[in-house]
């Protein structure tokens, strides 16, 4: 257990050094969340108010939420693993008296955690200084959303494992990673709320891990799914979880035999 | 001066560059196929917001067609031939640039020539079919001002959308690792260009309208040939200064270019 909470602090360690960047991302962030207030808060306007259920105060908790979130869950697809396996350094990691799967996701989180701090909270202070937007109610809201969060980037590092580890068998896996980036993204509920998706859309959605990673998180810390509703959400991440990490152990050990490096 | 002879070398470098690309054939496929995908979910996100509400800031679904088409299919030719601006700054932290700098060629004409995407043909396509059906869909009164607003639009909005891969390039000098900063503007800048720009605030206008003016590529050209106003600062005869503004974005991309180039002091090695 102290190797994997190293691990963890490795990950934090290694993100905190690309401080530049992280000063990019933090425009990006600010820039897209004003067009989207632009636009989305139109749209509730049009709808005279109320846009399935999302007024102008949960619309823009939303926007901010989820380009606050962009830093920390991963839904561009890359992964260490993927370059790993292609350069054959993988075999070092089986070499360790580590797991391989487990040992990934935990750096994978320790970067997600510490990318919240410089993306994440000074994304959150905009949005709220600028625009102003919904919170949690109460103690509990606060708890069941930092919850949702946790489960949220797990869930997200579990996912993208499986992308990586595909190259186990197809060596080259960017076209995959590209076909998760492009959906991801917009089954996660990042460029719209799923909830204005045609209802075939959203079931569609909803069988998928993405909503757990980005739209669940974002519903409950917005204070805009509560009660009963707000555990069925947290219940959807606790399968997806479990299936997730399931998958992902099951195809590391198949990939350990199935890899085969060249050179020498 | 470029002579004749310093145009082959370019055509050279270009068509090797598109006949390498063709010969992973599997590879090539599947790049295509996500540059499609890529387009398409763009284009159904217009379609989600616009079909759960009728009217956006003054356009409907078939207006904001329009918008995206134009924006998209100039923006996908722009990204197509300079896109590949992006990678500078692996270059500026491997020292492979200098290399660059040793050639007898200008700087920027090689970095341009130094790639070709292919793939991004087929986003141009998604934004093509948008583009003509909305001119099918839409009430176009089909003057020859019109036709003529429409036939500036594209060359523009390429320039354009070209000339902000540039000056985010000539940036790249000074952030290296910051390169995501002028990504809020370059891609950020994408989205705006799809957008009606009537739902921006002033600050917004005044970035996404006017500095770098993305307005200018689909919202402009379309509140124009629709015969709509357009807000108080964007008014819709400005779409008939898209020349101006694909002018002064030049300048722009050019100055920091220059600055940029000038900057740089090597990575040694």
């Amino acid at each position: 257990m102290r190797t994997y909470w190293r691990l963890l602090l490795a990950g934090i360690r290694r993100q905190s050094t690309y401080r530049l960047a992280a000063l990019g991302g933090l425009v990006a962030n600010t820039t897209f969340g004003l067009l989207k207030v632009a636009v989305l808060f139109a749209a509730v306007r049009a709808a005279g108010g109320q846009l399935r259920g999302y007024d102008v105060g949960a619309m823009s908790a939303y926007i901010w939420l989820s380009q606050g979130l962009l830093g920390s869950v991963n839904l561009n697809g890359r992964t260490d693993l993927a370059d790993r396996i292609k350069d054959g350094s993988v075999v070092v990691d089986f070499l360790r008296p580590l797991d391989v799967h487990a040992a990934a996701i935990t750096t994978e989180l320790g970067r997600s955690l510490f990318n919240l701090v410089p993306r994440g909270l000074p994304t959150l202070a905009i949005g709220v200084l600028l625009v102003g937007m919904d919170v949690p109610h109460g103690v509990t809201g606060y708890a069941l959303g930092a919850a949702a969060l946790l489960l949220g980037l797990v869930i997200s590092g579990a996912t993208v494992f499986l992308v990586g580890a595909c190259g186990f068998w197809l060596v080259e896996t960017r076209g995959l990673q590209v076909f998760y980036l492009v959906l991801s993204g917009f089954l996660a509920g990042l460029f719209v709320p799923i909830s204005l998706f045609p209802d075939w859309l959203r079931t569609t959605a909803a069988l998928t891990p993405f909503p757990s990673m980005l739209m669940y998180p974002v519903d409950l810390l917005s204070g805009r799914v509560v009660g009963a509703a707000a555990l069925g959400l947290v219940g959807q991440q606790l399968v997806w979880l479990v299936l997730t990490l399931a998958a992902g152990q099951a195809m590391t050990r198949a990939g350990r035999h199935k890899l085969e490096v060249q050179g020498g | 001066m470029t002579s004749v002879g310093d145009l082959a070398a370019y055509r050279a470098v270009l068509a090797s560059r598109m006949r390498s690309q063709r010969t992973y054939r599997f590879n090539f496929r599947l790049d295509l196929g996500s540059s499609l995908l890529v387009g398409i979910v763009e284009l159904a996100e217009v379609a989600v917001l616009y079909t759960s509400v009728h009217r956006i800031g003054g356009l409907d679904l078939s207006a904001v067609l329009l918008v995206f088409g134009l924006a998209d299919l100039t923006y996908s030719i722009a990204d197509l031939a300079v896109g590949h601006c992006d990678t500078l700054p692996t270059y500026l932290r491997a020292g492979t640039i200098d290399v660059f700098y040793l050639r007898p060629q200008p700087l920027l004409l090689q970095l341009i020539t130094s790639d070709i995407s292919l793939r991004r043909l087929a986003r141009a396509g998604v934004g093509l079919a948008a583009l003509v059906v909305g001119l099918v869909v839409n009430d176009i009164d089909w003057t020859p001002g019109h036709v003529a607003v429409l036939l500036l639009a594209v060359p523009c909005g390429i320039a354009i959308s070209a000339a902000m891969y540039v000056w985010a390039a000539g940036a790249q000098f000074f952030l290296v690792d910051g390169a995501e900063a002028t990504n809020a503007f370059v891609y950020g800048g994408r989205y705006a260009a799809t957008q009606p720009a009537s739902v921006w605030a002033r600050p917004l206008q005044a970035l996404f309208g006017f500095l770098f003016p993305m307005a200018f590529t689909g919202y402009l050209p379309t509140v124009a040939v629709l015969g709509l106003s357009g807000p108080a600062w964007l008014p819709a005869w400005l779409a008939w200064c898209t020349p101006l503004a694909a002018g002064w974005v030049w300048l722009l991309a050019l100055g920091s270019w220059r600055l940029g180039v000038r900057h740089y002091q090597g990575a040694g090695g």
